[in-house]
């Protein structure tokens, strides 16, 4: 009996969550937040591990006490875990797909990216380790995440605290960073994504 | 335990972004294509649900967990660091196809290639904070 509801409850979850439940769950992430005392920013972990990890004696950016963000490296944790159980326990009757596009898959396809419709994994098989070996690999992980780590921290934050909690909270400084997001995102999307692979 | 509130927080972001594909490269190519509507819907919805969630915050004075009234902090109104350091991060965003917090969350899913992104992201943060005083805010 418990079996069967916790079935149906497992059947319901691992459907493909549309965009008009993703997006108030994350407001309610951020409200869940703010009621705690503290305000949604992912990216500022980085600077937390940087300081646990010993800046904090070599320059005064990190000299911040990293057990003050506790709270945001545990959030950090609970999404480790939370990817763990949601590809683990509760992927939707096709698996691990993203429901793109035909549009996107066709666009796709015109770069030499193979992909066939309804059969489009989650994670591209160029972002992995043996992707890694090859410098277009190297450029979209490593360089990709060199420019989220400075990109982040030199505008004050990322897509929760500036997307999300900064333009929940009329902030014009927070549409100008999500602008910024936007021009560069296009600009690699259209100018060097076509000629990596 | 107390602090035990926030890794469930977190496990409900997991499960938002994986479940929604926002973790997806293909996803991030798709929105910055602008050949779907799914990615805007999902910051669209979840902007128009924040504001509506601050008004009324404001409106009525929340307090918080510890009886403190919630105030959101002003963003610095200087604006070249957000253009520019928003521009860096947003083509950081394109290449790795994700964002922070979905970083996390393939790492818990399994594709420990973002170890990489993770320690490149700690490495620009660090390279910042070096060159802080030299950049223009």
């Amino acid at each position: 009996m418990i079996e069967t509801y916790f079935n149906q409850f497992r059947d319901f979850v691992a459907q493909p969550w549309p965009w008009y439940v993703a997006g108030p769950l994350l407001a309610l992430v951020m409200f869940v937040l703010l009621y705690f005392g503290h305000e949604f920013g992912i990216s500022e972990n980085f600077r937390l591990m940087c300081a646990a990890d010993g800046a904090d004696n070599m320059n005064e950016f990190f000299k911040i006490d990293w057990r003050s963000g506790e709270w945001n490296l545990l959030v950090a944790l609970g999404a480790v875990f939370g990817g763990y159980l949601a590809s683990h326990y509760f992927l939707g009757p096709q698996g691990d797909v993203a429901h793109i596009s035909d549009a996107t898959v066709n666009s796709l396809n015109a770069i030499n990216i193979g992909v066939k419709a309804n059969e489009v994994p989650l994670i591209p098989e160029f972002i992995s380790w043996k992707g890694l070996l090859t410098w277009q690999g190297l450029l979209m992980i490593g360089g990709g995440g060199l420019m989220v780590g400075f990109g982040a921290r030199y505008a004050g934050g990322c897509t929760s605290g500036h997307a999300i909690s900064g333009l929940s909270a009329l902030q014009l400084p927070s549409l100008v960073a999500v602008i910024g997001f936007f021009m560069g995102g296009l600009l690699i999307t259209y100018l060097v994504i076509p000629y990596l692979f | 335990m107390r602090m035990s509130r926030y890794i469930f927080v977190g496990i409900l972001l997991g499960f938002i972004l994986y479940k929604s594909e926002a973790v997806s490269w293909f996803r991030i190519y798709e929105m910055f294509r602008f050949q779907s509507f799914h990615m805007f819907g999902i910051i669209g919805s979840a902007i128009v649900s924040g504001i509506i969630i601050v008004y009324l915050i404001k409106r009525k004075h929340m307090k918080n967990v510890e009886g403190k009234e919630i105030t959101i902090k002003d963003k610095a109104k200087t604006y070249p660091r957000y253009l520019i350091g928003g521009f860096i991060f947003g083509m950081g965003w394109a290449l790795a196809g994700a964002c922070p917090a979905p970083m996390f969350i393939l790492l818990g899913a399994g594709n420990t290639v973002f170890i990489v992104y993770l320690i490149a992201a700690m490495t620009g943060t660090f390279i910042y904070g070096k060159l802080r005083k030299r950049l223009p805010h």
